[in-house]
């Protein structure tokens, strides 16, 4: 159990050192880092939190505390890259409506062009 | 746009990728049947030369910097169309399946009865021989669905022949499906009670390249569009994002 925690703790901290490294060399904008971070500081709290963890496993009913562990780390995941898949549909969306106006543009000036 | 748009006011939108092996030839056909309404080719990032030869064979082509796929090409069509200020708009495939000498025939219905869009239809007289049986059974289930979504039999949801009016092309121009496209778009339209109609045609072989839709790829695509019709029931229009 403290082993499964300790390796929950250095994968928090890991996960938050790479977010943050990855915004300062703005491979990530930091309005998508805010999920990653929160998604982080949450696992942290937990790994060193126990009685916070036994009695989250209590209210859940299970009787193994690194279950609620496992669980709330899906859930969090499932919450960030559900959000993630939102921001993708909007990206797409933009997307194409820019190609097809790129396109539409280049029309109209050639055509004016050869006028 | 070069030629006259003549009294329809009528644009033949051609959405194309990768046909050059039959693009120049159903452009020629095309301006054979209907020789004073422009033609579009939408050339959805060709690898080969569809862009050239749409050219050379007459027709203006409205290049896309990137490949869209058949739902994002048809609607920059669309858009363009919208904007130019036609009336109506018939599509044709690039791949020579949709014969041209039917394209009166959508356009009377299209002015005469005032509905919003007009489908070619190799179903309605009993003339569907070029469909293999994959497709037939795909067609099948998307009748059976449609009917009571739409209130009215369709016979031939998934033909791309079709033609719309600037209605139509108003609401496609603002939200278009971009896969697989022809059976949602029936559902969008119908969202704003507007009315189709199908017209008798014959389908020809494709002259060149090969279908998007293989044997493989025939149950993605029907999940793929059963999914899109219910998303399209649901869909709610206060957040319009593909603009």
């Amino acid at each position: 159990m403290e082993r499964l925690l300790n390796a929950v703790t250095i994968l928090s901290l890991a996960l938050m050192a790479a977010v943050l490294f990855s915004v300062r060399r703005s491979h990530i904008r930091v309005e998508y880092s805010v999920s990653w971070l929160a998604a982080a500081a949450i696992l942290l709290l937990l790994s060193r939190s126990r009685p916070l963890l036994n009695w989250i496993s209590d209210q859940l009913g299970l009787t193994y505390p690194p279950l609620a562990l496992f669980l709330l780390v899906s859930c969090i995941f499932v919450v960030v890259i559900y959000r993630l898949s939102v921001v993708i549909s909007d990206l797409k969306d933009a997307n194409i409506a820019m190609a097809q106006r790129l396109a539409i543009v280049e029309f109209q000036l050639q055509d004016r062009n050869e006028r | 746009m070069k030629p006259s748009r003549g009294a329809d006011n009528l644009l033949i939108l051609i959405p194309a990728f990768n046909e050059a092996g039959a693009i120049g030839n159903v452009v020629h056909e095309v301006r054979q049947v209907v020789p004073n309404a422009p033609v579009l080719v939408v050339d959805d990032a060709s690898k080969d030369a569809t862009c050239d030869r749409a050219t050379e064979a007459g027709a203006e082509v409205l290049r896309l910097p990137y490949h869209l796929g058949l739902g994002g090409c048809v609607q920059a069509g669309y858009k363009l169309a919208y904007e130019l200020g036609y009336d109506y708009v018939i599509r044709v495939d690039g791949d020579g399946q949709h014969d041209p000498r039917y394209i009166p025939d959508l356009l009377k219905v299209l002015r005469s009865t005032g509905c919003h869009m007009v489908i070619g239809s190799r179903f309605y007289q009993n003339n569907g021989e070029h469909t293999s049986a994959v497709r037939a059974i795909g067609i099948w289930v998307f009748r059976l669905v449609l009917r009571p979504i739409l209130g009215q039999p369709v016979r031939d949801p998934t033909s791309g022949f079709v033609g719309v009016n600037r209605e139509a092309l108003q609401v496609f121009s603002k939200s278009f499906p971009l896969e697989y496209p022809e059976i949602e778009a029936l559902v969008v339209l119908q969202r704003k009670r507007f009315r189709f109609q199908e017209v008798p045609c014959r389908m020809r072989p494709r002259q060149a390249g090969r279908s998007t839709i293989t044997a493989v790829k025939s149950l993605y695509y029907i999940i793929h569009v059963l999914l899109g019709v219910f998303v399209n029931i649901l869909k709610f229009e206060g957040r319009q994002r593909n603009q």
